[in-house]
């Protein structure tokens, strides 16, 4: 038996690519992937066209072939848990006739496991591979550490590519996803840019501002009662967020406390605690440095997981169902908590869900940081534009002005009334932003919907205009 | 106050603005740019004409190019870019 084909637009031909199909790519290259880029100027010359593309994130590096193959017709629809600016940015001038279909990372998983969004193809960027299609992400030159994401393509597509730059002998024994999946596998130059798909090194916050919500996100965790032995933690990789877990190891640390298990996109951050013996294990759907693909390669505690198993509300259970604590950003939160993080404040699409409401759902605490005010910009409002993540698995948000808790967790409030926590009403929070900003003009975009947005349960929870 | 060259003040940082003040051809012209002007429009020109009649300038040409400055900020730098430009280069 041989996998092995010698070019990309062969393994499309034998898969059965055809005008109407849905094609799959993970997105663990991030902005560095030159594997979606790539496929789509084969299709393109091949003249398949109308096709759904499924992409579990799409990054500025692949905003002009995607919108370039709107424009000829070849994508009619897509479907994403994420989009950076760039091609958000055409999506609300309303380059495409249909609507964009954004899922959170375990909805994505879920539904393609219950076949709603059946795929056709799935291209596989892999940065090893043995010649039947085990595949790894933790060794090679364009090494990005977990594959998490891509298990979903790769289990319940009908056709699995993939597609590699490091080919190695069989068998490829450390593998990730196992040949079993695997129809075909294509070697290439290269699949990415090494300094696009990880960064160096994830800095923590100077910003005085920052540091501030940071302390008072760790002593919120500590006034939580959460913060105990078998503790378990998610944190994102922006700044603050960081800083928080640096100030939340200072306090484990000096109390002696063992935690069960850090989850997430794992930042050295996280795996510098793993190292204090802050945690047992990293459970590690999405590596962001390469601080964090060193250790999901050495470090046995260290372990790669699927989406499904990170967050899939089809799954039996997820990892976010046993988590404790989780910290997320926002770019606009209104006074029912309800979150956004799809859009910025003149309506452009700029991120969305990812694992966001899939971690919200699932922690015991949820906790928004976010600065009151960005750039004149209150973050809070009456109403946000799009709602990512619903207000009632949101607990509390944490400004540099006060911490607002969500009335619906009346234990949490409870608990931090005797510490020194500044707690207000999250309406005051608002009037504050108000005070400093003047009221901004209430903006929404009244063009025809360019998106929906899929909380995690498969409803349509908000949607997303074009600008026109 | 009578503008007799052309002066700046402010940076391009977030939350900062840059002002840019030249002679006027007999009148106030504003020319605003601002990431915050859907939200703002109005309250930047307000505050950009208030601030020029507290410095009894008539004669202006001037420009905003605003990266989401409070109000206070803005005016600081406005008045910064005129007491520049008052003297003749």
């Amino acid at each position: 038996m041989n996998k092995i084909v010698k070019s990309l637009e062969e393994a499309l031909k034998l898969a059965g690519i055809k005008n109407g199909q849905t094609i799959s790519f993970h997105h663990h290259l991030r902005n560095g992937d030159y594997v979606l880029n790539m496929t789509m100027d084969i299709i393109e010359k091949m003249g398949v066209n109308n096709l759904t593309v499924n992409a579990s994130s799409i990054f500025d590096i692949q905003a002009e072939t995607i919108s370039n193959c709107i424009n000829k017709k070849i994508i009619t629809k897509l479907q994403c848990n994420y989009m950076s600016k760039q091609l958000g940015r055409k999506i609300v001038d309303g380059i495409l006739e249909c609507p964009v279909e954004f899922r959170t990372h375990g909805g994505r998983a879920s539904d393609m496991q219950k076949g709603i969004i059946p795929v056709d193809i799935a291209i596989i960027a892999s940065p090893t591979s043995d010649n039947m299609g085990n595949i790894s992400g933790k060794y090679g030159i364009s090494a990005c550490g977990s594959l998490g994401y891509a298990f979903a393509d790769a289990t319940y597509a009908k056709k699995v590519i993939v597609v590699t730059d490091n080919l190695v002998p069989y068998p490829l024994t450390d593998y990730s996803i196992p040949e079993i999946y695997i129809d075909y596998v294509v070697k290439v130059d290269s699949i990415g840019d090494p300094s696009g798909i990880v960064s160096g090194t994830t800095q923590i916050t100077r910003d005085p501002v920052g540091l501030i919500m940071a302390k008072t996100a760790a002593n919120v965790i500590k006034g939580s009662g959460l913060l105990k032995d078998g503790f378990s933690f998610q944190t994102g990789a922006g700044g603050a967020s960081l800083a928080a877990a640096k100030y939340l190891k200072e306090i484990m640390l000096k109390e002696k406390i063992q935690g069960s298990f850090g989850l997430g996109g794992i930042t050295s951050y996280m795996v510098d605690m793993l190292k204090c013996g802050l945690f047992k294990t990293l459970f590690d759907v999405q590596c962001f440095d390469l601080g964090a693909v060193e250790s999901i390669r050495l470090d046995p505690r260290h372990k790669e997981v699927s989406a499904m198993h990170y967050a899939g509300p089809y799954s039996k259970s997820a990892i976010v169902d046993s988590l404790d604590v989780v910290i997320l950003g926002a770019t606009e939160i209104d006074t029912n908590f309800n979150v956004n993080v799809h859009t910025d404040s003149n309506g452009c699409i700029i991120g969305g869900s990812g694992g966001h409401s899939d971690t919200a759902k699932g922690a015991k605490m949820s906790m928004i940081i976010a600065p009151l005010v960005r750039a004149r910009l209150p973050i809070v409002s009456d109403e946000v534009a799009c709602i990512s993540t619903k207000g009632e698995d949101i607990d509390v948000l944490i400004t540099q002005y006060g911490v607002a808790i969500n009335k619906k967790n009346k234990e949490l409030k409870e608990k931090l009334l005797d510490s020194n926590i500044n707690i207000v009403d999250i309406q005051d929070l608002k009037k504050k932003a108000e005070e400093i900003c003047g009221t901004p003009k209430p903006y929404k975009s009244s063009g025809r919907v360019v998106a929906k947005v899929f909380g995690r349960d498969g409803d349509v929870i908000s949607t997303i205009n074009a600008l026109k | 106050m009578e503008i007799l060259s052309s002066a700046v003040s402010g940076t391009m940082e977030s939350s900062d603005c840059m002002v840019s003040v030249s002679p006027g051809s007999g009148k106030i012209e504003i020319q605003i740019e601002s990431i915050v002007l859907n939200q703002f429009g109005d309250e930047l020109k307000k505050t950009i004409e208030n601030t020029l009649k507290e410095l009894d300038v008539s004669n202006v040409k001037i420009s905003l190019f605003d990266r989401g400055a409070l109000d206070l900020v803005i005016k600081s730098r406005i008045e910064c870019a005129i007491e520049r430009a008052k003297e003749k280069k």
